[in-house]
């Protein structure tokens, strides 16, 4: 008998069952005890759906039309439901990438996880107590006790996570099935979950099938890599082989796409023409109360920064670190505390927003989420052309200008009358781009504004930021919690930590060679570090 | 660069008269209330010509008469046709039920976009909608028409106020939850002015939950005004409503039931087939159903 634990044959899921609406197109891929198989893809390659089939969960709409899944010789299509349903838990499991949507808010973490063994084991209420006890401790969770009867909000991130793992493998299944497990986490609690993973899988000789979108996450974890791309199977590989010598061309785009980590060096200081200040700008949430103060967070403190025109400074940091609350106090989304913010020459930290509309043409910002930085309902050339109506452009000559703006992003022109739905996120990055561009501002405020694309089509944004920089001489403040781009593209890079500027300096010092104890930490967890994609060889081989 | 010519789809877009009528069909319940309503609707805006007698004039020689060939439904006790006077009365409630549903909602959607966008506005008027609501609507009503006496537009000020408030909340957590939205801020930092973020971002967020509300307005109010001329607070007793009808049969019930049973029976139908199209408006405009219909 063979060793595979799991073994996919041809695996066809379709639309509706209509052959000629695959979205998973012949997918072999086995993988053996102990071992892991990273399945890797950008949005639209089938890679979930893969995993959903093999979990017996496909939304109701897709079905597999051809092929096997076998679990240990067992056939799971067209297996009856309650023998799936003995399988989750025993036989596969499976962690998701959002943990606090995944868990139920309204139940202890410690009885969700018992409700696995309440399922699927005879136990008796003290022997599962026990076990999930003892469960909790395998994934490292701190003072157990307390953490059993915890809500999921009252826990971290990556606690969470830890929970979603503990009651995945509270039956020792022989496959661990994991969908982007740490894509929604910070770096340093990603490594400590990749590091977790490993060790449970050593420990309890499970299978891992590692769903995720990341190279550098790969590289840490995988032993055999299957990339995938819109359902069909690109090539199958041993990790490091794929990464040293990628067979398809599609491989070699994905591998390159993925931004050094190692920072470029700052370019020639153009300008000295100052766009953007800020000087000891302070943002505190609550502190107010009529009968009693309530907690006060104080989401930024004391940032100085500057950025020269024409150049990118690019602000890091993990979630919670202050690095948006800057951002959005910049743009006067939410207003300052106290200290200043200089634009174009003028202070308008305190202006009132009537006193600041004359300014805001100055300053434009990119979001994040390019689903909902466009409002549906209207047409992108209406988006565009908002900015310059305010300010008295007509009407004919702004839609003119949203044409030419479309094409400098590289979309057609004719597309100003289409809605934001019939774009894919990347081509709604470079509208959000364009209106943004549609203020001729000085300064682009990018927060996390790649961050939810395809490496792929994150590298092709970039790219056009870099370009567009080039041309029109923006100075970008760029905001992310990825060190890789902020090493590609920043000239500055300021770390933040808890509201504060831990360290400031050129790219290259700052990521090169960190001072700081935290800027170290960031750097150590960044999965992949030891690996230059772009050029197929660990950093250690580089001439 | 080097990147895939973009692929944009094409504009799709479906007619109101269309998605009319794919609500109206969308069941065969729906079917029926649609063809009820709009039949009700119907004999409401010709009612002076097609009653078969004169709803108004007294005939003491036919009163409380059963359903007969002469008339349909029988008479009430001034001899006057119940069907005519049915048909006539059906004008008042559905101007009454659609005239406060628009009033409502008028008024609850520029109170709740005050009340959503502007910080210091919400505490204030949100307590006011609450002490609002406190007060029993039917209660509120009789106190309204009471204090100003009974006229068409008293009665319809008295259904509108109590109902105002739900619309108020339903449009202040609509707008709470656009104005976070992305493409607002970018619209804030676009300097476009309140009043043109209210009128371009926000109040089409409301639109789809507004028509739903306002069909339920529309049948709650067409039944306020039944129980308010039911009650003898209504409007005057000499123009036929639904409720002024039922009002006057309830001391001849056990004489002639059909004078409060009729109107009743209309007034049911009515209400219950207002509802079902605003149910299957619901589905229609429901976010979830219009992703579903893009990705067909």
């Amino acid at each position: 008998m063979s060793n595979n634990i799991l073994d996919i044959n041809n695996l066809r899921i379709a639309l509706n069952g209509d052959e000629d609406k695959q979205v998973v197109k012949g997918l072999n891929l086995s993988i053996e005890v102990g071992q892991t198989m990273c399945l890797v893809g950008e949005s639209g390659s089938g890679k979930s759906l893969s995993a959903l089939a093999t979990m017996g969960l496909l939304p109701s709409v897709l079905s597999p039309i051809a092929g096997s899944i076998e679990l240990k010789g067992e056939e799971l299509l067209g297996a009856a439901p309650a023998r799936m349903r003995a399988l989750r838990a025993t036989g596969v499991s499976m962690i998701f990438q959002e943990p606090m949507t995944a868990l139920n808010p309204v139940v202890r973490v410690g009885q969700q996880i018992e409700e696995v063994l309440e399922f699927h084991s005879n136990l008796s209420k003290s022997e599962r107590r026990k076990r999930v006890l003892e469960m909790m401790e395998h994934v490292h969770l701190p003072d157990i006790e307390k953490m059993y009867r915890s809500f999921p909000h009252q826990l971290s991130g990556g606690q969470r996570q830890r929970i979603m793992i503990a009651m995945a493998l509270v039956m020792r299944p022989q496959l661990l099935i994991a969908d982007e497990p740490t894509t929604a986490l910070d770096v340093t609690t990603q490594a400590q979950i990749l590091k977790l993973i490993r060790e449970l899988r050593e420990e309890q000789g499970a299978a891992v099938l590692f769903i995720t979108h990341d190279m550098g996450v790969v590289s840490e974890i995988a032993d055999d890599v299957t990339v995938l791309k819109l359902g069909e199977v690109m090539e199958t590989q041993k990790v490091e082989a794929l990464l040293r010598n990628p067979q398809t061309e599609y491989t070699r785009g994905l591998l390159r796409s993925v931004p050094s980590q190692v920072p470029r060096m700052a370019r020639e200081l153009g300008s000295q023409e100052i766009v953007l200040g800020t000087d000891n700008l302070c943002k505190t949430y609550g502190g107010k109360g009529f009968i009693k103060k309530s907690r006060e967070v104080k989401a930024a403190q004391d940032i100085s920064i500057k950025l020269m025109k024409g150049r990118t400074l690019g602000i890091v940091g993990e979630s919670g670190s202050g690095k948006s609350t800057v951002a959005r106090c910049i743009m006067r989304l939410v207003d300052p505390t106290s200290g200043s913010i200089t634009i174009g020459g003028k202070d308008i930290a305190n202006l009132s927003q009537k006193e600041l509309k004359p300014e805001r043409k100055n300053f434009q910002i990119v979001f994040q989420d390019p689903m909902r930085s466009l409002n549906p309902r209207i047409e992108v050339g209406q988006s565009i052309i908002e900015g310059p109506l305010n300010f008295g452009v007509p009407y004919n000559e702004a839609m003119d200008r949203a044409r030419e703006l479309l094409e400098l992003v590289g979309l057609p022109g004719s597309a100003v009358d289409r809605f934001p739905h019939q774009f894919s996120g990347g081509q709604r990055q470079r509208i959000a781009i364009a209106r943004a561009l549609a203020m001729d501002p000085d300064v682009l405020v990018a927060d996390e504004a790649v961050s939810a694309l395809d490496v792929s089509v994150q590298a092709q944004v970039l790219e056009l930021l870099a370009e567009l920089q080039e041309r029109l001489g923006l100075g970008i403040l760029f905001i992310t919690h990825d060190l890789g781009v902020a090493a590609q593209i920043c000239d500055e890079v300021i770390v933040m930590q808890r509201g504060q500027i831990v360290e400031y300096g050129p790219a290259a010092q700052v990521l090169g060679e960190p001072q700081q104890d935290y800027t170290k930490a960031l750097i150590a967890a960044a999965p992949g570090k030891h690996w230059d994609f772009a050029n197929f060889r660990p950093f250690s081989e580089a001439p | 660069m080097t990147q895939p010519t973009p692929t944009v789809a094409p504009r799709d877009h479906i007619s109101a008269f269309k998605r009319a009528r794919m609500i109206a069909t969308s069941s065969p319940v729906v079917f029926v209330a649609s063809i009820i309503l709009m039949l009700v609707v119907l004999s409401a805006i010709f009612a002076p010509w097609i009653v078969p007698h004169d709803p108004i004039r007294l005939s003491p020689a036919v009163r409380l008469k059963p359903p007969s060939d002469v008339y349909w439904l029988g008479t009430d006790a001034y001899g006057r046709d119940l069907l005519s006077r049915i048909i006539l009365g059906g004008r008042v409630s559905l101007v009454v039920g659609v005239a406060s549903a628009i009033f409502a909602v008028a008024v609850g959607l520029g109170l709740g976009l005050l009340a959503g966008y502007i910080r210091w506005l919400d505490a204030v008027l949100m307590r006011m909608v609450d002490g609002l609501m406190a007060i029993p609507s039917i209660l509120l009503a009789i106190a309204i028409v009471s204090l100003w006496g009974a006229s068409l537009w008293t009665v319809l000020v008295a259904i509108t106020i109590p109902e105002v408030p739900r619309v108020v909340r339903l449009v202040r957590s609509l707008v709470l939850s656009a104005r976070e939205e992305p493409y607002v801020e970018a619209a804030i930092a676009a300097g476009t002015s309140t009043a043109r973020i209210m009128r371009r971002h926000l109040v089409p967020n409301t639109i789809a939950p507004l028509i739903i509300q306002g069909t339920y307005i529309c049948a709650s109010a067409i039944l306020t005004e039944a129980i308010l001329s039911f009650l003898g607070a209504g409007i005057n007793p000499e123009t036929p409503t639904w409720g002024n009808i039922m009002a006057e049969g309830r001391v001849y019930f056990q004489i002639n039931p059909g004078i409060v049973m009729w109107p009743g029976l209309v007034v049911s139908v009515t209400i219950l087939s207002i509802n079902l199209l605003g149910d299957a408006v619901r589905d229609a405009l429901d976010p979830r159903m219009a992703k579903r219909g893009i990705e067909r």
